[in-house]
């Protein structure tokens, strides 16, 4: 133990600088110090706006007190440096403090340029740079009713978004004659301008704000140049970033002409012992704003201070991102500057979409693309140029949309070098090192390589790779459940069948190993539950269910849970209504109306819901199962009761056929329902099982779905009876309950089915499989064995006795915080807790 | 901040849900998860997920990989090892353990 440990001193902790000490504390031996002017460690920047959508400056943290301490890393917040002496090798703070250094890393960042505007420092304008930017917003937008950005670049559209999302009526005012300007050409910045408009915040381009006067509606008037004014209550500056250089210009640092501390390949200054890197730095007379080459900055810095020879020769600037739900992408020569290029548009204004790409004088690589209303090609395109790719003969066809043949670039045509992951820097390479390394899926991959863990951008491309690289490996996807049962669930479900299996004790035993996990337990609790009915809660089964069926209740993000009494058909008594208020009232829930046709009451602690329901089943309310992969709703009209176009009595059937399929229990959540006509008031082909009447009876539609991957139902049988109607859905739903996998909805299983539509109706209609009798036997069962598990429960004192939150005290959890919105309760979120979030030290050692 | 862990009589072990969980109150108020795995194998970790950010690990479920047992967060299914704590599907992740022992028919905790 010969050598000093070196001391490195790191001024500024925001994204850039805390990555270097990641990167620093990897290696042994140094000393670091971290100092800090702001008020806290460094916190995620480039996820900022999510602040506004519910993050809490906790979420948006990347390091902790606690972390550091772990890593050996000395910290000082409010600790900011005034003072360099480059010969002492010493930094001073601003409180008097000194440290010194054998090398210094400035990370000092940049701040937002505001232009200077007479009247720009009057009260509610403001940046949107920091956490504490965004409380100001917050507080300001609270009193106002309109705000503008000036800036229409991609940060100042970023806060636009977030001048919307709280609630202001948005403008932007841009000096360039187009938004974005930087990363999207003409064509591009108008279309993106159009959509930004369609969203009712409207643009005002070659706008020069000559000053800032009180306003006569709000609280400032704009005046333009040319002679038009705006009024606002909010103005928000996001007109570029400028450099935090100021340490570096008063001690003799070499600085740009227009800023930034200027930096080497190995980002060191002009001073041997000091290193710039990120927004501060200025290397080859460009700063980055981007947190990718910050990092690659900060990596080069550490390797460079162990005696390494890496060095940073520039970054890609090819950006892709969503802004107010609009897909903008922009790779290299967007604006098609290089001499002799060629470009290719595709333009398709009903759609709202733009993209282009530019190609070299030769057509044979890709040199730059702009991409606006559909980004799917990006990932592709940047492989193209950053490896130089040859492209195909007809490069138009990676733009043009998907008829007939579509030249794909195929992972494998990617070189190792290529970059998957840019935020973090992975290549194709380092995924297959991983993957020689032993990682077998993609969950493996990224924890090891960290790929997609920054933006997360890159997923589906890491997913391709990772799958590609297994196959070509041998490696066979498996079909197994889980590493418990070497079968699938259809498998499974047959086994419990046709060996009459009552638990999963038996199950595992005898056809399984281990445990068992959170995969298998639920898979088997359904399975056992479609096939016997029997109580979910017996002892047998309550430990295989997830919590939502535990506590007979939806878990919310706050560890309450929502309680939803059954409404079948959407009808409700105006008494059973009175009940749910009272019962809403005295347990002080959020009371919402759901989708299904059903109210909904949230904020339930798991000690309360047994007295919540048994007020609700002794009014004659059930359980709504709101909670199970199980029948939820039966949606409905009113149909030819009340209705002048009504065919059939809609309500009458709905009902029933809630009550019939209810507490059936399936691979996934089942809705239904029933339309008292062809205007289909219900919506009943975006349901699993939707029902229409017709004049002569009722048209059947099947796996329909909403939600996610929007599926319109296929017309499975029409005019039928009311008898035919229930024999077909009972074959129908019983088939799928038997063959789907684990949690699929009725709509992929149907796809994923060979034969698909024509195989069921082959069963369901002619009995192909001769097991029709043997399905609605099986339906009939489920149905005369149905109990509310929520009645069941509050009668047995052994099943109340899970619901007390302690095991050893009567107390409740503190840690439940609620405040009112809306004159209705909402979970606190992050500062709003009183109680705040005890979090316990942590002492990890390896088992 | 340093004061020292003492045995802590919880409850009769009957109280427990074999294969399952419970939650208990220590005396400094911090919430323990409490889990009976077979008949006679008990866990005690920190009842809150440090990702979700709310008490509720007691009501997870256990699983089993590979010989090691866990508790799946009920809210977004993050795997705590029930002997180390340490989160399996994000190293940033770790939760407190603390040690049990069964006398005279009822659980202690060391805490």
């Amino acid at each position: 133990m010969n050598t000093q440990p070196r001391k490195i001193v790191v001024v500024g902790n925001g994204m850039v600088g805390h990555h270097f000490v990641d990167e620093m504390a990897k290696h042994e031996g140094y000393e670091i110090t971290v100092l800090s002017a702001e008020d806290r460690l460094a916190y995620d920047r480039v996820h900022l706006s999510e602040y506004f959508s519910g993050k809490t400056a906790e979420d948006l943290a990347m390091t902790s007190p606690a972390y550091y301490n772990d890593i050996g890393v000395k910290f000082f917040t409010n600790a900011k440096v005034t003072h360099i002496d480059k010969a002492a090798k010493e930094v001073t703070t601003e409180t008097g403090e000194t440290y010194a250094y054998d090398k210094l890393v400035m990370a000092t960042g940049s701040y937002p340029f505001v232009p200077p505007i007479p009247g720009k420092e009057r009260d509610h304008c403001l940046v949107y740079r920091t956490i504490q930017d965004l409380d100001d917003i917050q507080a300001s937008a609270k009193a106002g009713k309109v705000g503008v950005v000036v800036g229409g670049g991609l940060l100042g559209l970023e806060a636009a978004n977030a001048l919307k999302e709280l609630g202001l009526e948005t403008h932007v005012v841009e000096f360039a004659p187009q938004l974005m300007g930087v990363q999207l050409d003409k064509d591009g910045g108008a279309l993106l301008r159009s959509m930004i408009e369609g969203i009712g915040v409207q643009v005002h381009t070659q706008k020069a704000t000559s000053e800032i006067v009180d306003g006569e509606e709000c609280v400032h008037r704009m005046n333009f140049a040319d002679g038009t004014h705006l009024e606002t209550d909010v103005i928000l500056f996001s007109a570029g970033i400028r450099p935090y250089d100021n340490l570096a210009r008063e001690f003799d640092l070499a600085v740009g002409e227009r800023g930034g501390i200027v930096v080497d390949n190995h980002c060191k200054t002009s001073d041997d012992s000091i290193y710039a890197i990120g927004e501060c730095a200025l290397w080859n007379n460009f700063i980055f704003g981007l947190v990718a080459p910050g990092y690659t900055m900060a990596k080069v810095t550490a390797d460079n201070i162990i005696g390494g020879v890496q060095q940073f020769t520039g970054a890609d600037m090819s950006t892709k991102l969503k802004l107010m739900g609009m897909d903008v992408g922009s790779i290299g020569d967007a604006h098609a500057r290089t001499e002799g290029c060629k470009s290719y548009v595709y333009s398709n204004q009903p759609d709202q979409i733009y993209k282009k790409i530019v190609v070299s004088p030769d057509g044979k690589e890709l040199i730059g693309a702009v991409l606006v209303g559909d980004t799917s090609e990006y990932d592709s395109l940047l492989q193209y140029a950053l490896n130089g790719i040859e492209l195909p003969t007809n490069p138009d066809g990676l733009i043009l949309p998907s008829s007939g043949e579509k030249p794909t670039l195929g992972v494998d045509a990617l070189p190792d070098t290529a970059t998957i992951c840019s935020c973090l820097n992975v290549t194709k390479g380092d995924i297959i090192a991983a993957i020689d390394c032993g990682a077998i899926d993609v969950g493996q991959v990224k924890s090891s390589t960290k790929a997609a863990t920054g933006c997360g951008g890159c997923t589906a491309l890491l997913k391709k790779v990772t799958d590609h690289e297994l196959e070509k490996r041998g490696v066979e996807i498996s079909t197994d459940l889980c590493e418990h049962f070497a079968y699938s669930r259809v498998e499974l479900f047959h086994i419990v069948q046709a060996e009459q299996i009552k638990t999963f004790d038996v199950l595992v035993e005898k056809h399984g190993s281990g445990l068992g996990c959170e995969i298998c337990k639920p898979a088997a609790a359904s399975i056992l539950a479609s096939v016997w009915n029997d109580y979910i809660l017996k002892p047998d089964h309550v430990s295989l269910q997830d919590t939502n069926d535990v506590f007979l209740g939806n878990m919310q993000k706050d560890g309450t849970y929502s309680v939803v009494p059954r409404m079948p058909g959407g009808e409700v008594t105006p008494d059973k209504l009175i009940v749910i208020g009272e019962v809403a009232k005295e347990y002080n829930l959020y009371t919402k109306v759901t989708g299904g046709q059903r109210i909904d009451l949230f904020g339930a602690r798991v000690d309360q819901l047994p007295a919540i329901w048994k007020r609700l089943i002794d009014a004659g309310m059930e359980t709504g199962h709101a909670y199970g992969k199980s029948l939820r709703t039966v949606k409905s009209c009113v149909g030819s009761t009340w209705c002048r176009y009504g065919q059939q009595d809609s309500m009458a059937m709905a009902i029933f056929l809630e009550d019939r399929y209810k507490g059936l229990r399936s691979p996934h959540k089942i809705k239904f329902a029933v339309s008292g006509c062809t205007r289909e008031c219900a919506e009943a082909q975006s349901k699993d099982i939707g029902v229409i009447a017709t004049e002569n009876g009722w048209n059947l539609y099947v796996s329909g779905n909403g939600g996610m991957k929007p599926r319109h139902g296929d017309l499975f049988a029409t005019d039928l009876d009311d008898e035919t109607l229930v024999q077909y859905i009972d074959r129908y739903l019983m088939f799928y309950v038997r063959t789907a996998d684990r949690l699929t909805r009725t709509s992929v299983w149907l796809e994923n089915l060979e034969g698909g539509l024509a195989y069921m109706e082959k069963i369901v209609k002619d009995d192909h499989l001769g097991i029709n009798a043997e399905l609605e036997k099986q339906m009939q069962n489920v149905v005369d064995t149905y109990q509310c598990e929520w009645k069941t429960t509050i009668e047995s004192t052994e099943q109340l006795k899970r619901f007390r939150q302690f095991v050893n005290s009567d107390t409740v959890d503190g840690n439940i915080e609620f405040v009112t919105e809306r004159d209705q309760i909402r979970p606190a979120q992050g500062e709003e807790k009183k109680y705040g979030v005890q979090i316990q030290a942590v002492d990890v050692t390896p088992a | 901040m340093t004061t020292k862990n003492t045995w802590q009589t919880i409850c009769p072990t009957s109280d427990l849900i074999k294969n399952s969980g419970v939650c208990a109150l220590l005396a400094n108020e911090e919430q323990v998860a409490l889990f009976q795995v077979g008949n006679d194998t008990f866990y005690a970790v920190s009842n809150f997920d440090p990702c979700g950010k709310a008490n509720v690990l007691y009501r997870g479920l256990i699983g089993e990989t590979k010989g090691g047992v866990y508790v799946a967060s009920p809210l977004l299914k993050q795997r705590f090892c029930l002997n180390s704590g340490a989160c399996l599907d994000d190293d940033a992740f770790a939760i407190k353990t603390y040690e049990t022992r069964v006398s005279d028919g009822k659980l202690e905790i060391l805490g």
